[in-house]
């Protein structure tokens, strides 16, 4: 007897799943080696034939431009390498700034918009619906060129009282500076700081033994700010105020923000803090009505509520889309190219790139501080997340 | 016998709890904080919204072709925005070649509009959308770069204002979502080199700002390209818009594809269906319709980062009305332009967000409580 035709031919080998994703990923592999090569030998001719130098020599040569806006001491003469570290600190500088007016206006407008208020939660939906839904460079360029640009001469400064003035040139205020005493108010600040985060310890731990609580919120406040409120006192008030003073065409003295500086950081804020308010919004909707009647059956009171309840499960839903708008921030304020703020987009890959010509180490450089700080906060996200997950059944 | 018992009917709600009296006292003034509330809502609407609604319409001047007739009255000058409209709208394309532009419009009006209405045939829906998805875009590139067929040839240099801007978007979107989608597939695939590859990818365009994208696309890929070859400026700008929305694309597309039960693939392939099949016909319908709000939110990102193109000097709506407001015939009125471009990009992507909200409604099929 023959063999029953009940096996079926084997199939033929180009059908064989296997088979096609070893052929598959080997043609992804070449194609992207070949495009990476083509690239890199057309970039090594080109600059052969332009004549522009490569390597990161270029980092030790004096730049010979000057900054406006410098965080760290730097002058004309000094080299491209510092040019990197006063713009990154711009950046950063511009960016933290950002993050933490964006939270406030964010949180307040989000909360607003849950209001049982109409009016209120109304007047903060037009304020998301409006703000969200214009290019962020167009409010840059708004608070740059229409408004701050548009204001009075030194002379004719707006002012609040004699402190504070508004001008083309930017915004004076008062400079703080620090006498001999103030160490000994930081160290007050510190001792506070771990003294409440004993105490808040201590009564957590009494609480779940005993069942009494402790009057935590108010004696932690009372602490912080009356020691070294106290300490300021007994050293002497050792703080001193620069006020601004007009002095010829200009102001002397006291700090300057400068108006690249302001209307980059009022319409990031402005801007982000939409973003922010949906995802605060939704955050808290997402904690299910049931739970704070859970609560309240409980016999919590409605601030005991938000407290315990609600915000730590509304937190879990809120921080992560939360980072990811303060990395969307860092990134946007990339657009002060656009009106000249010395951030790390204008003065490194823009004016180092134009006097030293060599495009791709500028650019790489950018591009990979970008891409830390991104991974970075990605890398924190996802241990937040595990946390987070940790936490649930 | 006894009587049978008639409630009484019956009474009506306190006058005080229903109507309008009962509204306001519900929304607004519940409680003393709520009052409080109102009172300062009420304080900032009228700080705001009089000075405002004076300068746009009260005092604003409407007529007149000059600056010197917005003179005195304090208000808007929106004689500046009449005058310059047509270039806000075409930018530097020829006067005389601009019904060009027009009959494009007027075609993908009328092209796109049958798609929104329902009672039209799906069949007829599915070639139209084809063909505007294929043939319209060669056919207007064709009609508006010229040069053939006795058509005078206008640089893309000189497409400028909201038409710019509308062709970087449409061609932006048009390019991303399939890309994105690729990228999203190649991501979830089994295959660890082209997962790595597509990771990658999306990691890299992910983490850095769109404008060191476009500075790069200006000043770095001159020097990736043979000698002599040169890309369009026009051209470059789209090729890094797409490529850097692909990938929040790929994103947004991922966490459809991961919400798509693991039965679903399965049954497919019981089915007998290829990878492709499976994809195309049972796993991509369904994810893609979950994350319709993502999809439009990158769409809408797309639309306001268009204005980005002006750093490498192309002259879209926001660079046009920049510029415009630069002229020194015109100068002081930095705040009508802007105004004026703010109103244009917001109902452009106000628009798409109702709709998406709309289409959101209209294909939520079960799971609907």
């Amino acid at each position: 007897m023959s063999e029953p035709a009940l096996i079926p031919a084997k199939p033929p080998f180009w059908n064989n799943p296997q088979t096609r994703a070893i052929a598959f990923q080997i043609i992804a592999l070449t194609a992207t080696v070949v495009f990476g090569w083509y690239i890199f030998d057309n970039a090594q001719s080109n600059l052969r034939r332009l004549g522009i130098a490569s390597g990161f020599g270029f980092l030790d040569s004096s730049s010979g431009f000057d900054i406006v806006q410098t965080l760290i001491p730097y002058s004309s003469s000094s080299s491209y390498g510092q040019v990197f570290w006063v713009a990154l600190l711009n950046t950063l500088l511009v960016s933290a700034l950002g993050i933490v007016l964006a939270t406030l206006i964010g949180f307040l407008v989000g909360i607003a918009r849950l209001s049982k208020n109409w009016l209120i939660s109304r007047l903060a939906l037009a304020y998301i619906e409006t703000f969200r839904n214009i290019p962020l460079l167009l409010q840059i360029f708004f608070w740059y060129f229409a408004v701050l640009r548009a204001m009075p001469a030194p002379r004719q400064s707006l002012h609040l009282g004699e402190a504070i003035y508004l001008n083309i040139r930017g915004l004076y205020v008062p400079h703080p500076y620090l006498q001999a005493g103030f160490s000994w108010v930081l160290v007050a600040l510190v001792l506070a700081v771990v003294l409440a985060w004993r105490i808040a310890r201590w009564a957590h731990r009494r609480q779940q033994a005993t069942g009494q609580q402790f009057p935590i919120f108010s004696v932690t406040l009372a602490l912080l700010i009356g020691l070294p409120l106290l300490t300021f006192w007994l050293a002497g008030s050792p703080l001193v105020w620069e006020y601004p003073q007009l002095q010829g065409f200009n102001f002397r003295g006291g700090w300057v923000v400068i108006p690249e500086m302001a209307s980059l950081l009022l319409a990031l804020s402005i801007y982000t803090a939409t973003f922010i308010a949906e995802i605060v919004r939704s955050g808290i909707q997402a904690v299910s009505h049931g739970q704070t009647e859970a609560a309240f059956s409980l016999g919590l009171n409605s601030g005991q509520t938000l407290r315990l309840v609600v915000l730590p499960q509304a937190l879990r839903v809120i921080i992560p889309p939360l980072t990811n708008q303060y990395l969307n921030l860092t990134k946007n304020s990339s657009l002060a190219a656009a009106i000249g703020y010395p951030d790390l987009v204008s003065s490194f890959a823009g004016t180092v790139l134009n006097q030293t010509g060599q495009a791709i180490e500028c650019i790489a450089i950018t591009m990979a501080v970008y891409l830390t700080i991104s991974l970075l906060i990605s890398l924190l996200m996802n241990w937040y997340n595990r946390r987070a997950l940790l936490v649930e059944r | 016998m006894t009587q049978p018992h008639i409630p009484h009917p019956d009474l009506p709600p306190p006058a005080n709890a229903v109507g309008a009296i009962g509204w306001l006292r519900r929304h607004l003034f519940s409680s003393p904080a709520n009052i409080a509330l109102t009172a300062l809502a009420l304080y900032l609407l009228y700080a705001l919204l009089p000075p405002v609604l004076n300068w746009a319409f009260f005092d604003a001047t409407w007529r007149g072709d000059s600056r010197e007739a917005c003179s005195g009255q304090g208000g808007a000058c929106w004689i500046f925005i009449r005058t310059h409209f047509a270039q806000f709208m075409y930018g530097f394309y020829p006067e005389a070649q601009r019904w060009r532009v027009d009959m494009l419009v007027l075609l993908l009006i009328f092209g796109v509009a049958p798609l929104f209405i329902r009672t039209v045939p799906a069949k007829l829906k599915r070639r139209l959308g084809l063909g505007l998805l294929i043939a319209f875009p060669i056919f207007a590139f064709v009609l508006m770069r010229g040069g053939i067929l006795g058509l005078a040839a206008v640089e893309t240099s000189s497409w400028g204002g909201l038409l710019l801007t509308l062709v970087i978007a449409g061609v932006g979107m048009t390019g991303a979502l399939p890309l994105g989608v690729l990228l999203a597939l190649g991501r979830r695939s089994t295959m660890p080199t082209i997962q790595a590859l597509c990771v990658t990818f999306i990691e890299l365009w992910r983490g850095v700002p769109l404008i060191t994208v476009l500075f790069m696309s200006s000043v770095m890929l001159p020097l990736f390209l043979p000698a002599g070859l040169n890309f369009d400026k026009l051209l470059r700008a789209l090729i890094g818009v797409t490529l850097f929305q692909a990938a929040y694309m790929a994103e947004v597309v991922r966490g459809g594809l991961q919400a798509i039960p693991k039965g679903q693939l399965e049954a497919a392939a019981a089915l007998g269906l290829g990878y492709w099949k499976s994809m195309g016909l049972i796993v991509l319908p369904q994810a893609l319709k979950l994350v319709i709000p993502g999809i439009v939110n990158t769409f809408i990102a797309l639309f306001k980062d268009t204005s980005l193109v002006l750093i490498i000097g192309l002259f879209d709506l926001m660079n046009i009305v920049h510029n415009a407001t630069t002229n020194p015939a015109w100068l002081g009125f930095s705040t009508e332009g802007y105004v004026f471009a703010a109103a244009v990009y917001w109902l452009f992507c106000f628009g798409m967000s109702r709709y998406s909200r709309n289409l959101e409604k209209r294909l939520h099929t079960g799971h609907q409580r």
